[in-house]
């Protein structure tokens, strides 16, 4: 017989595994129950998006692309971050194509982490960063963020953080779970920590687009910081082309050139149909991305009035597509809650401690559903929290 | 009605929204919403509130076809009060003065092709202003009042790890 627990690798087994599969796959069995769990668009991809897609195939485009991806689509993504950004990247050296924003992390992470080396993570965030520093031998920072602060990574905060070891900083806004977003006065703070060390950052920029009171300020265009950042963008969450994988990292060709060498052994490159896809979503896809979005603020409003009307201390989300309150004043605790609220009125919500300790108190919910999804919903977490009241 | 048209697009989206949700939804006081729903009602430009039911999944028969009519219009007896007294038997659905080649379109539901077919023949056809009918009887709805048959509430997206 086989031990396999003798076969895997340190590194794999020091990765927890997940929590929330466990939670979500008893949703699924169980009878009425409704889930605010999801963290993708409800939307099918736009049709003209898909259309290039299934072009892309009526035409016999079904072999590898460059690793680097088509040049067309490199360009075009040049293009619109010159449009929104104002800043210039060469197409050809600077702009790689990944399997998702994801693919591109992972691969950043790899290219500059060595053991020992501390990677700077913010607390509550997207439960990627920390394994895969894991796996690539790092040793991640939690760096806290907290409700007062409205979730932001504050330069007092950053700076008490840094050691000789840090190499990189992850920042991840619009943040996924709280909805934190952070304006260019802010990062400037962050620059200003930034500019007398050679700490890298990780700008992973997916719900860029996903912001709603003013403009997504990219962090590779405050003064001194394109040359040490890695930003990181995709499709999936701006064009709802979450199931098409693809995404892209940018940066200067130092930075960029070791991540296209990890993925052209381990990926050769992104799926040809759906670059096809994405060129045709960077050119037309724009009207598409407010008609969402516009949907997405509504509902945004709808649940954050809705959670402070039935008590709940709810920070006001600015990005992406959640909402993270705080249930604190129940005197439960995050895993507490959402179970308690599953077997009573069958909602599921995600324990915000699910995405590092600093989330405990607080729970993940999604406003990627219908209007008549989210009222329901919320009318049984309005019947949960009365019971708790007069339990 | 600084809120017209927004509150306009969502109530005909969703007809049982309340002006509390649509107020928060639009980050607008609520009895400004309420005034301006009960001024839309007065006004006439919010004419109901209906459900929209698929009879193919209840026990109901039902028939719904489309008339294509013909008129010539008589002395006193113009397109629109030919249109009125056609529109006066409950079984007609929708009525539209069309251009081209013909000038009303009749939707009108019936529990049989029988009984449609009998209301063209009984009340339409011997119409005095009336010159001719086509019946066209609706054999699959895929696709009514913005909402597509069949495909309502169905989430196709499966469980992630880490989302």
């Amino acid at each position: 017989m086989v031990d396999y627990s003798q076969l895997l690798s340190e590194r794999v087994k020091i990765v927890k595994p997940s929590g929330i599969r466990k939670f979500f796959d008893i949703v699924a069995t169980m009878e009425g129950a409704i889930s605010l769990g999801v963290g993708e668009p409800d939307f099918e991809t736009p049709w003209q998006i898909r259309r290039a897609g299934i072009t892309s195939l009526e035409k016999g485009k079904t072999f590898y692309t460059s690793n680097w991806g088509l040049a067309e689509l490199r360009a075009e993504i040049a293009k619109n971050v010159q449009r929104k950004y104002g800043l210039t990247y060469d197409a050809q050296k600077e702009i790689i194509v990944t399997v998702g924003g994801s693919e591109a992390i992972d691969n950043a992470i790899r290219s500059f982490i060595n053991p020992g080396d501390e990677v700077l993570i913010p607390e509550p965030s997207f439960v990627c960063y920390t394994p895969l520093t894991i796996m690539a031998g790092g040793t991640p920072v939690a760096l806290p963020t907290v409700a007062e602060d409205h979730f932001k990574v504050t330069p007092e905060r950053l700076r008490a953080a840094i050691t000789p070891r840090t190499k990189l900083l992850v920042l991840p806004f619009p943040n996924n779970p709280t909805g934190a977003i952070m304006t260019r006065s802010e990062l400037e703070a962050i620059a200003a920590v930034l500019r007398e060390t050679n700490i890298l950052v990780l700008s992973d920029e997916i719900y860029c687009d996903l912001t709603y009171q003013g403009e997504h300020t990219c962090f590779a265009s405050i003064d001194g910081m394109r040359e040490r950042t890695i930003v990181i963008n995709g499709f999936s969450k701006s064009y709802a082309m979450t199931g098409w994988r693809l995404g892209w990292a940018m940066g200067s060709k130092e930075l960029v050139a070791p991540i296209c060498k990890i993925h052209q052994f381990g990926i050769m490159s992104a799926p040809t149909t759906a670059q096809f896809a994405g060129i045709e979503a960077m050119r037309s896809g724009e009207d598409d991305v407010l008609r969402m979005k516009r949907q997405y603020d509504m509902r945004r409003r709808y649940l954050v009035g809705e959670l402070r009307d039935m008590g709940l201390d709810c920070f006001e989300p600015l990005g992406a597509f959640y909402v993270f309150p705080s249930i604190r004043s129940t005197g439960l605790s995050s895993e507490a809650f959402c179970n308690r609220l599953l077997e009573q009125q069958k909602v599921a919500v995600v324990p915000g401690n699910a995405f590092g300790e600093s989330g405990e108190g607080h729970v993940r919910i999604s406003y990627s559903y219908s209007m008549a999804h989210l009222r329901e919903a919320m009318r049984r977490m309005r019947a949960f929290l009365r019971s708790l009241k007069e339990g | 009605m600084k809120y017209k048209d927004q509150v306009l697009a969502l109530l005909d989206q969703d007809a049982r929204l309340t002006a509390s949700e649509i107020a928060r939804m639009l980050d607008a006081p609520e009895a400004e919403i309420a005034v301006e729903i009960s001024e839309l009602e007065r006004k006439g430009v919010i004419l109901g509130y209906k459900t929209m039911i698929d009879w193919d999944k209840t026990e109901e028969e039902r028939v719904t076809a489309q008339i294509e009519v013909r008129i010539t219009p008589q002395k006193g007896m113009g397109f629109d009060e030919v249109a009125r007294q056609i529109c006066s038997h409950p079984q007609v659905q929708a009525a539209y003065l069309m251009s081209g080649g013909f000038d009303l379109t009749i939707i009108i539901v019936g529990k049989t092709l029988r009984e449609i077919s009998q209301f063209v023949s009984e009340n339409l056809a011997p119409m005095e202003s009336v010159i001719s009918t086509a019946t066209h009887f609706i054999l699959k709805k895929y696709k009514d009042q913005g909402v597509e048959h069949d495909l309502a509430a169905k989430d196709g997206r499966e469980v992630m790890m880490s989302w």
